[in-house]
């Protein structure tokens, strides 16, 4: 069958054509899953490590640089910006605005590329602060 | 006797949504200014050692944002992963469980969290010894 490409699909999940609206909000639910689990079991291990002494630090610490924990790292760093950036898209959709089909497709791929530059710029800055 | 069936079924609205919904963007907006002041504040700390670390937890102005970054975020999180696991997970048993261990994990790392703050912010002390230490 010869379709029209102009017309819009009709709304079913199997024939809907992918746009990064779409990759953005699964995106939104995978980056927050992903900090809610893995970002908070990270959060409360550096903290208890601080709290229980030197040695628990170490260990934590070992843990934090060997590539596992630097990869765990820079994929909560990236999910963080995302869902950040994604959640100030949210919070200006909740007032009404930028629901025009240009706009919301140009703020939609805006926060893939804003998230990946302020997570290369937030390990550019601990590598040239910490050496 | 008293309560429809509609509600003892658990069909319907809980009446609660647009709380949860409001909250949510609640606590993202209060999340935003202390992750830029949590980011911020490791930053500029010479370096992520033990000592640093708790030197830095030991004042106030860095455990209290800290108590609150904890509590925020955690509350948060259990809202958001609390409507993926209510637009996903379908069976009432199933999510049920998946609740209850979503509430479980949200306490206790929580209190994990708070209580390791509180401990180091509570023992370093800085700074000149206090009088008759």
């Amino acid at each position: 069958m010869h379709r029209n490409p102009s017309r819009p699909l009709s709304p079913h999940l199997s024939i809907w054509k992918w746009g990064p609206h779409m990759l953005v909000s699964i995106l939104h639910r995978v980056t927050g899953g992903g900090l809610t689990v893995v970002g908070s079991i990270a959060l409360v291990w550096w903290l208890v490590a601080a709290a229980s002494g030197a040695e628990a630090y170490e260990t934590f610490q070992s843990w934090a640089t060997s590539w596992i924990g630097i990869v765990v790292g820079v994929g909560l760093s990236w999910a963080f910006f995302q869902h950040t950036v994604s959640g100030l898209r949210h919070l200006v959709m909740d007032i009404g605005a930028g629901f025009e089909l240009r706009t919301n497709k140009f703020w939609a791929n805006m926060t893939i590329v804003i998230s990946l530059l302020l997570t290369a710029l937030f390990w550019f800055l601990i590598v040239v602060a910490k050496g | 006797m008293e309560t429809p069936i509609a509600r003892v079924r658990g069909l319907g609205s809980a009446k609660s949504g647009a709380h949860h919904w409001w909250l949510e963007r609640l606590t993202s907006v209060a999340l935003l200014v202390l992750f830029v002041w949590f980011i911020a504040s490791v930053l500029r700390l010479p370096d992520l050692s033990y000592g640093t670390v708790r030197e830095w937890l030991a004042d106030p102005l860095a455990a209290v944002p800290m108590l609150l970054l904890v509590a925020v975020s955690f509350w948060h999180g259990k809202m958001g992963m609390q409507v993926v696991i209510e637009d996903y997970v379908h069976e009432a048993g199933s999510k049920a469980f998946a609740i209850t261990l979503l509430n479980f994990f949200t306490v206790a790392g929580a209190g994990l969290a708070v209580f390791a703050i509180l401990k180091i912010a509570f023992s370093v002390t800085t700074g000149t010894p206090a009088p008759g230490a």
